[in-house]
């Protein structure tokens, strides 16, 4: 049996941000949205922009672009809508993509233990090897729900910029 | 064989809410939570000053009888660039005299969304949760989020000594001033 053998064949939502293009799993994604209003209100949480009324709900906008390519998106074209986990909990939040997404069926390969926390994977597609993202590693939750390797990691960043523990009305 | 009665959707319970402004920052508190709404001015008249390290919302306090409250700047309890507010919110079973710029309106809301978990630190405790008020999303302050335990430790240890301001006590002079509400 080869090693390939072993892949399976996953749906992957691939999204881009900036000039860089990352996959999430399909099943890990609600739809993609048209920009709209961003609601904000004073909180501490730096990754979080404000809020979208989505379907009756209200989602949270999580910017990981900051994170994964390290600067803010300035334009956007779409909120990819994504479930992120919270122990048994399973709540929408909305990312801020550039550019359209992509469906595509590819093998998953697994991250390594060199790799990121918030890598769940890779895939090769068109030529590129593509990080498959782990929400729930990427995006902020009460302590409680973080896998030990990410708390670590946002305790860095937040360490890193205190600056962004203020409020952001 | 029994058949079952359908459920019906009982009428949706609302709740009073009083929506007002912290700068341009438009917030929502449940009108019940709200034991008087009075002027700034009516107060300042009466407060002492207070500094207790690190608790740079309080700046003030005022004694009503054995009680003391403690005026609590809103702007800077949420960390808006704002002016202290004009009006104070006393808040019911609390010790907090909330400053605040402006009363919006008030009215009644069906659905209070939980705070997403997303947000992850101290306004999990500011907040009771969300609403969607006209195609806004308003966050609903959670009264007793002002002023932690630890904050009203460090604000008693931070108190003058009670005959220092007791001839100013207002207990007598509480309706004088404001609306009292529910």
């Amino acid at each position: 049996m080869t090693v390939s053998a072993d892949l399976e064949m996953k749906s992957f939502v691939l999204l881009r941000l900036g000039e860089r293009r990352f996959a999430v799993a399909a099943d890990g994604t609600a739809e993609l949205v048209a920009p709209s209003r961003v609601f904000r209100f004073p909180h501490n949480t730096a990754q979080i922009e404000g809020v979208i009324l989505r379907r009756g709900r209200i989602v949270p906008v999580c910017d990981i672009a900051e994170r994964l390519i390290g600067q803010y998106l300035t334009a956007r074209r779409f909120y990819l809508i994504a479930l992120r986990h919270y122990g048994q909990r399973t709540e929408w939040v909305a990312l801020p993509v550039t550019g359209e997404c992509e469906l595509i069926n590819a093998e998953l390969m697994p991250a390594s233990a060199s790799d990121e926390p918030h890598v769940a994977g890779w895939l090769s597609h068109g030529g590129d090897v593509i990080e498959v993202l782990n929400l729930d590693a990427l995006t902020p939750g009460p302590n409680e729900f973080m896998p030990n390797q990410g708390l670590q990691n946002q305790l860095r960043a937040r360490g890193a910029r205190p600056g962004e523990t203020q409020a952001r009305p | 064989m029994r058949a079952v009665a359908p459920i019906k959707a009982g009428p949706l319970r609302s709740e009073q809410i009083i929506l007002f402004r912290i700068g341009e920052q438009l917030f929502a508190l449940s009108s019940s939570s709200v034991q008087e709404v009075r002027s700034a001015d009516s107060l300042s008249g009466r407060a002492y000053e207070i500094n207790a390290p690190g608790i740079d919302k309080v700046r003030q306090f005022v004694r009503r009888g054995p009680n003391t409250l403690f005026l609590v700047s809103g702007a800077a309890h949420f960390g808006l660039s704002a002016p202290d507010g004009i009006l104070v919110f006393v808040l019911r079973n609390t010790r907090t005299a909330l400053l605040v710029d402006s009363i919006e309106r008030m009215t009644a809301i069906t659905r209070l969304q939980a705070l997403p978990l997303s947000f992850c630190h101290e306004e999990r405790q500011w907040y009771r949760g969300l609403t969607a008020l006209d195609q806004t999303v308003v966050p609903v302050v959670r009264p007793e989020g002002f002023l932690s335990d630890h904050e009203l430790m460090m604000l008693d240890a931070a108190l003058p000594l009670p005959e220092v301001s007791s001839q100013e006590t207002e207990a007598q002079e509480d309706t004088d001033f404001g609306a009292e509400l529910n």
